[in-house]
């Protein structure tokens, strides 16, 4: 039987925000990615869905376990995968971003992961290649599929997220975790609050789909999760803080804090964790803590990321989704090989 | 049929409407008992068969099979679910999401496989099956079950226990539910 091509024409081929989704998008992610879970936990698991296609991992910025990640979830389909290592390519003898990228593509890949300090340099590496381009973190804007993971993690712990109080604390004003999470959280009707000492809240923040608190100790009983920021020592040459002692006994999760929180309510965190600033030493391995988790479905929802940008001819953008479509109830009809 | 994808993909997105009844629901289920004796005849009873139905619509004919099974042999078979979704060889070629995730809990090696679907027609959905299979260990035998094998094979592919083989145009569709089987065509 033979298919008119325009039945995959595709209109939203790059993952660089999560505003980009919208809800029906975030779902389709986290509905795929529910499948790819459990492939995760065959024997062997890999499947053949992305035979044949190449992803290249572009990283500007240092990043092991966000490149790992990706790269684990493209080989899991059986993609080819290729790591462009910034400091020891040509990008070190003065070339241009989108001489690199171009460069890149006319090796014939089909999605380029790129993570950048700069925001917007995922952007405009799509508006220059035909290939998928994947946000994995670009300055303080969006590190979208990390927002995906989380909201994975939540879901399998919590249920659906509709309701659900979320608090996140910590570098706000720095971070593009917390800029995506806020998005996605918000877009699947969780309530976020955001929580974190004046110097480290962005200005804006009131202008964000959040409720805005510098009183941890107000919000923490109230919550479903608690998602926790890595307090990054650099911000100290800042002037930001006074000390990581400081910050510790005004925002930390302690085991006084600890104490205080509801017996369902979860930690979160994603990672690199100072133990001992943001989280004292022994929390991470409560049960209650799901940062193994965490990386575990990292991998799943990247999965679920590539094939539905670079296999599954359906597109990821708000409202195009199939699965929106009203239910037919003759739908069970045998019609296509 | 991978319903999602169906539903809202032109040109297969549309509504089924039936023409004629091939099978009233209680044919189905004198069809369906017969191959659950099939099944214990051929494999001498059904200590090491595992019934895996193909999602979504092998998942339930593949536990009424199991409900048969153990009324005739009081033991109750094991009964998996596969999505082959990331198996098929027209990724690119249409959309393909996966339907519910797969659901096989023991290691097949040694086992009697029992792939359960409701319609052949193809069988690449059967090629993609045999290809998934492979990451669960490796099965002693691998058997089909259809409740209607319509013609159209495209490879060498056959069902061991069929319901009803019924000839088909390629342009037909043919609808399996509790209530029996229909034949007709999807409209627009």
């Amino acid at each position: 039987m033979s298919i008119p091509e325009a039945s995959i024409a595709r209109a939203d081929r790059h993952l660089l925000q999560i505003e980009d989704l919208g809800r029906d998008g975030i779902e389709e992610v986290l509905r795929t990615a529910t499948s790819f879970h459990e492939v995760n936990q065959r024997a062997i698991p890999k499947v053949p869905a992305l035979r044949g296609k190449t992803v290249a991992m572009l990283f500007y910025e240092n990043s092991t376990r966000t490149r790992v990640s990706f790269e684990t979830a493209a080989k899991r389909l059986s993609a080819d995968t290729m790591s462009i290592a910034v400091s020891a390519s040509s990008v070190a003898k003065g070339e241009s971003l989108r001489d690199t990228a171009q460069t890149i593509e006319a090796m014939g890949i089909d999605a380029v992961v790129v993570r950048h300090s700069s925001a917007g340099a995922p952007h405009l590496i799509s508006k220059w290649l035909d290939a998928s381009v994947i946000n994995a973190g670009d300055g303080r804007h969006a590190h979208p599929t990390q927002a995906l993971l989380d909201c994975f993690t939540v879901q399998q712990r919590l249920g659906p997220l509709d309701g659900k109080r979320i608090a996140i604390v910590g570098d706000i004003k720095h971070s593009r975790v917390a800029r995506s999470n806020v998005a996605a959280f918000t877009a699947l009707g969780a309530e976020v609050t955001l929580v974190a000492p004046r110097t480290l809240m962005p200005v804006a923040a009131h202008s964000w789909n959040a409720e805005v608190s510098h009183d941890i100790d107000a919000v923490l009983p109230k919550m479903d999760v608690v998602y926790l920021l890595r307090i990054q020592q650099e911000r100290m040459s800042e002037a930001l803080l006074p000390s990581l002692r400081e910050y510790t006994l005004m925002f930390g999760l302690t085991t006084e804090r600890l104490a205080k929180m509801a017996d369902h309510t979860l930690v979160m965190h994603p990672g690199p964790m100072n133990r001992g600033v943001e989280i004292a030493g022994h929390i991470p391995e409560l049960d209650r803590s799901v940062m193994v988790q965490q990386v575990q479905n990292g991998v799943s929802v990247r999965m679920a990321v590539l094939y539905l940008l670079l296999g599954s001819g359906v597109d990821l953008g708000a409202g195009s989704v199939p699965a929106s479509t009203a239910p037919d109830e003759n739908a069970t009809a045998e019609v296509a090989p | 049929m991978a319903e999602r994808e169906r539903r809202g993909t032109p040109p297969f997105g549309g509504v089924f409407v039936a023409r004629s009844e091939v099978m009233s629901a209680d044919e189905m289920q004198r069809a369906l008992w017969r191959m659950a004796h099939e099944i214990v005849e051929r494999n001498h009873g059904t200590a090491e068969v595992v019934l895996i139905g193909l999602q979504t619509g092998g998942v339930p004919i593949a536990a009424r099979l199991a409900d048969a099974l153990e009324k005739i042999e009081s033991v109750r078979p094991h009964a998996g679910s596969l999505d082959v979704a990331f198996h098929r060889d027209d990724i690119g070629l249409r959309p393909v999401l996966p339907e519910e995730p797969t659901d096989i809990r023991s290691d097949l090696t040694g086992k009697t496989v029992v792939l359960v679907d409701d319609v052949l027609f193809t069988g690449r959905t059967v090629r993609a099956a045999l290809d998934a299979l492979q990451d669960f260990g490796r099965p002693r035998a691998v058997q089909l079950a259809v409740i209607v094998d319509r013609g159209h094979r495209e490879l060498p592919i056959r069902a061991d226990f069929v319901g009803k083989n019924l000839p088909t145009r390629r342009d037909e569709a043919v609808n399996v539910t509790e209530n029996g089987v229909e034949l007709g065509e999807v409209t627009k």
